[in-house]
């Protein structure tokens, strides 16, 4: 049993692993394509990438939407939360429902939709476009991982801090928010990643400054190069080291 | 005014924001959306009206209902296969792996999930190519004396999603598992079960509501998925999203795009209307 | 700072449940008054309304003689010391402790020396920048006491504060609080299901059953002088007789009808009220006191609870001539 546990999880991570690895190992390819045999290491495509003033521009574009779009979706998503585990209020279950539908619901169905709606109110495709529909999607999880978070336990401290005399900003400010610091952070970094990854709104809903899933999307309809290779791994090595220290810094300490 | 009625005013006004955008950028747009399905369109110009031709359109036409088709069976198949892998591998990190470990295992496993989705299914791509890493091996091996056609076919979109959703369903089943109190697997091991009944029996059933959730999730999110059957599946065969983003581009037809989509959505209703007794959603 | 507290008529129901049906209460400004009861009996509900944790569907709460309708928690002369203590784990004992005088404006040094004298008076000198997770659960207990003292309320609220400790540290706490309210004057309402607890520490004990107030009065009276036949059943271990026309199952006695009330140890060999011979049927040594079941000859159907002396040497069938010193007549 042990034996094949242990070959399983081996597999697995080959599986899971192997086409990173190509991805990686073929950014460095001294040739033009990214495919066997692998011909020497040249970091070229990495000078040549990095020198590229329009993706360059395109990943700030991807940074500043996530970051945006991502801090009013905890925002809002903390409040209603807040507000839920607090006040009894009439409807409350379908209330939950609402803020949690966009979680079932395809991001091309959004995107269509705000397509929809921005066409007839003529607005054009832009960057803020592309964060409306992020805050939309990324609403649900930070409202999901708050709600989730608020026990008893929080309850009793804001009970505590009002007694005490505070009014309610106070409380959210001084005590809900630090207390829940931990998954807050969890709720906004996970926010980061889903909008700075998401391509299909982005797609529909930019034309001239696009995002970085964009941008790499073009690349790809010149067809296989190391240069894509080169992004793609800038951009693993950045995610990860995000992951790592999201690890370090907020989960263990959650723990 | 009493102290219920404040706080209640004070609940409505720190709950409004959130409301309030998700009424206007995603409920008004999908009742839009559901409006324009029923408009026509005449050369370049959408006519607006209440039609379901686009829908009799849809249901009638053999290239609309294979691409319906299509997105079902690649759905089921990829739901399918990536719980059965995923599973196993969740239950030897929550169960196999000594406690110290875990944690590094598991964000070892899940590792490439933080890669942009793009470039995942582009990697994908160098693997499965006709000169690609595993046809060049295999050859090299002289497993096979031709390359195999793997990219561009349903096969390679398979792969690709199932790379995902395999990282996805490890960590929200591990997350069920390891919240698994010990003592549920030794009672039942104390009363006389098999391993295998502990798991069918006890630890199966505990565990459904999250391997459902992450089920649905997977489902959800690989059917409304663009960019891996576009990528991976060429153009041999469509499935339903790349066929609502031809209707965008090529002819500009936003009602037959908003049509498809509308059944995209009801796909995706009833799946949630089948799973809906075990789903969690609100605690993912 | 010191007030007193009236309760009118104050009724709370929820839906066709009713929590408290028209209690009336005076607390006396600077008084140890404890709410006791058992669970549900709507003593948790009574202090939520006196400190504005929850509205009463009728009738009125004044504090310091001002009416406290719609006057919001943080507003109110009260503070409560809460049963899970609710301290801040993410602050200091010392940010604990003077968040309520940062609420109030006041600047960082004055309340870090009010949070400092606070945490002396609690016995927590010194563990200012210790964080709550660091402390035992007694410990917590002070801090959650010195947070809800050190904004000088005019009415402290105690809801079941020392449930959480094992006996030993429970019974310190109470001689601890009830010194700190000697101190410091201001009127605390504690709420217990503990009768040893609210005896130990009340100047009046509350006796709650139902959602309404069936005794109220100090410790000896209360016990002694039960005004019910729940409060002398909640009270201690009571034996109950019924007395029917100048008669009790033993005998005559000299008392009006109704029950007649007895408590364990106020039955003796030299009691007045002559219950007669009776035989031992059990008994067993309990170390302050031989506890024993006892029937008198004359009624056979009747089992009477007694607490004997240490000394008294009994065993099953031993023959005493009892009476009872104490007693109470209830007719309700």
């Amino acid at each position: 049993m042990r034996v094949l546990s242990y070959t399983y999880l081996a597999l697995a991570y080959v599986f899971v692993f192997l086409p990173v690895v190509v991805l990686v190992v073929f950014s460095f390819q001294d040739g033009r394509l990214p495919i066997p045999p692998f011909k020497g290491v040249t970091l070229d495509w990495y000078a040549k990438v990095l020198g590229d003033d329009d993706l360059m521009a395109a990943l700030l574009n991807s940074l500043m939407v996530a970051v945006v779009s991502s801090l009013v979706a905890l925002v809002l998503g903390f409040l209603a939360a807040h507000a839920l585990a607090r006040v009894r209020l009439p409807g409350s279950v379908l209330m939950r429902g609402v803020l949690i539908a966009p979680m079932a619901v395809s991001y091309l169905i959004i995107a269509l939709g705000l397509l929809t709606v921005f066409n007839s109110l003529g607005i054009r495709p832009s960057l803020w476009a592309t964060g409306i529909g992020h805050v939309v999607i990324n609403l649900p999880l930070c409202f999901a991982i708050s709600y989730a978070a608020m026990g008893d336990h929080q309850k009793a401290a804001e009970r505590a801090a009002r007694d005490l005399g505070a009014a309610e900003w106070q409380v959210l400010a001084l005590v809900s928010a630090p207390m829940l610091a931990a998954p807050l952070a969890a709720a906004f970094f996970l926010s980061v990643t889903f909008s700075w990854d998401e391509f299909i709104i982005a797609f529909l809903l930019t034309r001239f400054d696009v995002t970085l899933p964009v941008e790499i999307w073009s690349m790809l309809k010149s067809g296989l190069s190391p240069a894509t290779n080169a992004v793609g791994s800038l951009v693993f090595l950045v995610s990860v080291t995000l992951v790592i220290l999201l690890e370090i810094f907020v989960f263990r300490r959650a723990k | 005014m009493s102290l219920a009625a404040k706080d209640r005013r004070l609940g409505w006004g720190l709950i409004a924001p959130a409301l309030i955008w998700t009424a206007a950028f995603f409920i008004l747009p999908f009742l839009a959306m559901v409006a324009l399905s029923f408009a026509t369109m005449d050369g370049r110009e959408v006519v607006r009206g209440f039609d379901p031709g686009n829908y009799v359109r849809i249901f009638s036409d053999p290239t609309m209902l294979g691409a319906l088709w299509n997105s079902l069976e690649i759905t089921v198949v990829v739901t399918v296969i990536s719980v059965l892998l995923a599973y196993p591998l969740a239950a030897i990190i929550a169960f196999r792996v000594p406690a110290r470990w875990q944690r590094l295992a598991l964000l070892m496993a899940v590792l490439p999930f933080w890669t942009s989705y793009v470039v995942r299914s582009y990697s994908w791509l160098l693997v499965l190519g006709q000169n690609g890493v595993v046809n060049k091996a295999l050859l090299g091996l002289g497993v096979i004396a031709e390359p195999l056609e793997i990219a561009s076919t349903r096969a390679a979109t398979v792969i690709g999603f199932v790379h995902f959703f395999v990282m996805l369903l490890t960590l929200t089943i591990y997350a069920n598992l390891i919240q698994l109190s010990p003592n549920y697997a030794r009672a039942a091991q104390d009363l006389g079960a098999s391993r295998w009944q502990t798991f069918t029996h006890v630890i199966l059933p505990l565990t459904l509501p999250g391997v459902v959730t992450g089920a649905f999730l997977t489902f959800v999110l690989c059917i409304g998925d663009y960019i891996t059957p576009q990528i991976l599946g060429g153009n041999t065969e469509l499935t339903l999203p790349q066929l609502i983003m031809l209707q965008l581009g090529r002819s500009g037809n936003f009602p037959l795009a908003s049509a498809l989509s509308v059944v995209l959505m009801a796909v995706v209703t009833l799946a949630y209307f089948a799973s809906s007794r075990w789903l969690r959603l609100d605690r993912v | 700072m010191t007030a007193g507290v009236s309760i009118e008529r104050v009724s709370q129901r929820y839906g066709t449940a009713t929590a408290l049906d028209a209690v009336s209460l005076e607390i006396e400004a600077g008084e140890f008054v404890v709410l006791l009861g058992p669970s549900g009996c709507g003593k948790t509900t009574l202090l939520n309304i006196i400190g504005g944790f929850a509205e009463p569907t009728e009738g009125r709460v004044l504090i310091g003689g001002r009416d406290m309708a719609g006057v919001a928690p943080k507003d109110r002369p009260t503070t409560t010391v809460f049963q899970d203590y609710a301290l801040f784990p993410h602050m200091s004992l010392r940010e604990n402790v003077s968040f309520g005088l940062r609420m109030r404006g006041i600047s960082r040094a004055d309340r870090a020396a009010k949070a400092d004298a606070m945490l002396a008076l609690v016995g927590l000198e010194g563990r200012g920048d210790r964080r709550p997770h660091e402390l035992s659960g007694g410990q917590r207990q002070r801090v959650a006491l010195a947070r809800a003292l050190a904004v000088e309320p005019e009415v402290l609220l105690l809801d079941e504060p020392l449930g959480a400790l094992d006996l030993k540290l429970r019974r310190q706490m109470q001689e601890e609080l009830k010194a700190i309210q000697r101190r410091v004057g201001t009127t605390f309402v504690h709420v217990t299901h503990d009768q040893e607890e609210a005896m130990a520490i009340a100047d009046r004990i509350v006796v709650m059953n139902a959602g309404r107030v069936e005794d109220f009065g100090p410790p000896r009276e209360v016990y002694l002088r039960p005004k019910t036949l729940f409060t002398a059943g909640f009270m201690g271990e009571v034996n109950r007789v019924p007395v029917v026309g100048g008669h009790a199952p033993f005998g005559p006695v000299a008392v009006p009808d109704g029950t007649l009330c007895i408590r364990p140890e106020a039955i003796s060999a030299k009691g007045s009220l002559h219950i007669g011979l009776c035989r031992v049927t059990e008994a067993a040594f309990f170390g302050t006191h031989v506890r024993a079941h006892v029937t008198p000859l004359a009624a056979p159907d009747l089992a009477l609870l007694v607490h004997l002396p240490q000394s008294a040497a009994v065993e099953v069938g031993t023959l005493l001539d009892l009476g009872a010193e104490a007693f109470v007549v209830l007719t309700e």
